[in-house]
């Protein structure tokens, strides 16, 4: 154990091409997946704020539950909508990066759209007579909103990089953990400790350990900033 | 902030006050036998008032009197279930409302600096982007909050931020400016700052509706007074008359300081 480790300090502190290769395809997938949920799901969690419609809160109640989604049933789904036989066969999708990134958005839009919903909807709840008395127009109280509410919300999209970045089963259906193309850190990971190759495994753990501390820290770096500005 | 008018003799300026309003005015604002109940209680019942362009309107009553209701009724944040409300032009519209700018007695200011609020108020409000800046300018100065311009708007004082939400209000350039209790809970320097720029609301040529429960404050800005209790309007007179000669019991014994109970 204690030699997998050192060797998983020597692998980073090199800077193996292998091992920078995965984590860089690693983040690429993932932050492009958290992009593209945060661009459906905002908006869609603003709206379910603040709209009054039918089947409202059904909807709810569904983007609650999508949050607990298995990634393996996240995975089938996109397998079955990308394989030949499926809808999206003709596009040639499946076991590419772009698979696993469609696999991961719909993994992450239900935590985006039910975290940023909750968030909106306690800000609107003390925004909504002021902004009505203005005429605001509902896109001019969803904009409003999202962006005073920018800090929380970047908490939750730090929730869903979390669920991207840790994810094993969705992209490892869609993907196929091909080397070179769509391995990523935590394919490689369960593959490198099956095969008892655990420095890799190791050294790709405390990487992905590492993005989550950096990612943290910066956005508690932001917030301090936040907190301080509004006190100058 | 400079205090441009005189504050001794208002009603004597009144006539010379702010700029006339165009034929799309809301005002006069009118209800007709308005009620307004909810779940089975009548908050309100058989109202009729009339805001008239030019003159200051202090609604005054007791806590659960229905002031608060009014302004909103007539702000169209909500609908009566009685009666009809009605502008100048006609039925309330929504062009109508957005002539009609609300300060609520507890500031809801957006997390943002004070001079990011005016701006999001004079875009909201469809002010060309060519002529924000000298809005935001003029804002500023107005409320005397310049020097705090890049300060977040919610760190400011009670007096500040109520200052803040009346010129941010002003940015409309509202026909009828309704103001829900300004100076609960300030102390009387910051009283007079918020008075100060009530005046000057009124020079810009809005029409001013004011809720409030200091009999001082009334007579010194008010040139009406409509008086509620329990839901109906028992009174509604020039100031002068209602000062000195209350029509009805419950008026005299508000004035007097007496516990309505």
């Amino acid at each position: 154990m204690g030699d997998a480790i050192a060797e998983a300090f020597r692998l980073i502190a090199v800077g193996d091409a292998a091992l920078w290769e995965i984590v860089s395809l690693s983040l690429r997938v993932s932050l492009t997946a958290v992009a593209l949920a945060c661009l459906l799901g905002l908006p869609l969690g603003a709206l379910l704020a603040i709209a009054r419609f039918p089947g409202r809160s059904v909807l709810i109640v569904a983007t609650n539950s999508l949050m607990g989604l298995p990634p393996v049933l996240a995975g089938l789904l996109v397998y079955l909508l990308l394989s030949r036989a499926g809808p999206l066969g003709p596009l040639e999708l499946l076991y590419t990066p772009t698979a696993m990134i469609i696999a991961q958005t719909v993994l992450v839009t239900p935590i985006i759209v039910a975290l940023s919903r909750q968030v909106i909807a306690d800000m609107h709840q003390e925004y909504d007579e002021q902004l009505r008395s203005m005429g605001i127009t509902t896109t001019g109280a969803v904009l409003t909103l999202l962006y005073d509410a920018r800090l929380s919300l970047l908490t939750v999209a730090l929730a869903g990089f979390g669920r991207a970045a840790a994810e094993v089963g969705a992209v490892m259906m869609v993907g196929g953990n091909i080397n070179h193309v769509t391995r990523v850190m935590t394919t490689t990971i369960a593959l490198e400790t099956s095969k008892g190759n655990l420095a890799i495994a190791v050294g790709l753990g405390l990487v992905l350990m590492l993005i989550a501390l950096t990612v943290n820290g910066a956005l508690m770096a932001l917030r301090g900033t936040q907190g301080v500005a509004r006190h100058v | 902030m400079s205090e441009t008018i005189a504050t001794s003799d208002r009603r004597a300026l009144a006539p010379t006050l702010g700029p006339a309003r165009g034929p799309d005015s809301v005002l006069p604002v009118a209800m007709d036998g308005v009620g307004y109940t909810v779940d089975g209680t009548t908050l309100l019942e058989d109202v009729s008032l009339r805001i008239r362009p030019g003159r200051l309107t202090a609604i005054m009553g007791a806590n659960g009197a229905g002031k608060t209701l009014c302004l909103r009724l007539i702000q169209g944040l909500l609908h009566p279930t009685a009666g009809t409300l009605s502008h100048a032009s006609g039925p309330v519209s929504l062009a109508g409302r957005r002539r009609i700018a609300t300060v609520f007695q507890r500031p809801v200011l957006l997390r943002r600096s004070v001079a990011a609020n005016l701006r999001h108020a004079l875009k909201i409000y469809g002010v060309p982007r060519v002529e924000r800046a000298a809005m935001l300018s003029d804002l500023l100065d107005l409320a005397g909050l310049r020097a705090l311009a890049h300060r977040s708007a919610r760190v400011l004082s009670s007096g500040e931020q109520q200052r803040l939400s009346i010129v941010r209000a002003l940015a409309a350039d509202p026909d009828l400016l309704l103001l829900d209790e300004p100076t609960a809970n300030l102390d009387p320097y910051a009283t007079r700052m918020i008075e100060t720029l009530i005046r000057q609301a009124e020079a810009r040529g809005a029409t001013v509706v004011l809720v409030t429960h200091d009999v001082g404050q009334a007579r010194r800005l008010a040139d009406d007074v409509i008086f509620l209790n329990r839901g109906r309007v028992t009174e509604q007179t020039p100031a002068g008359t209602f000062f000195d000669r209350p029509q009805t019991a419950e008026a005299a014994a508000y004035l007097a300081g007496r516990l309505l109970l």
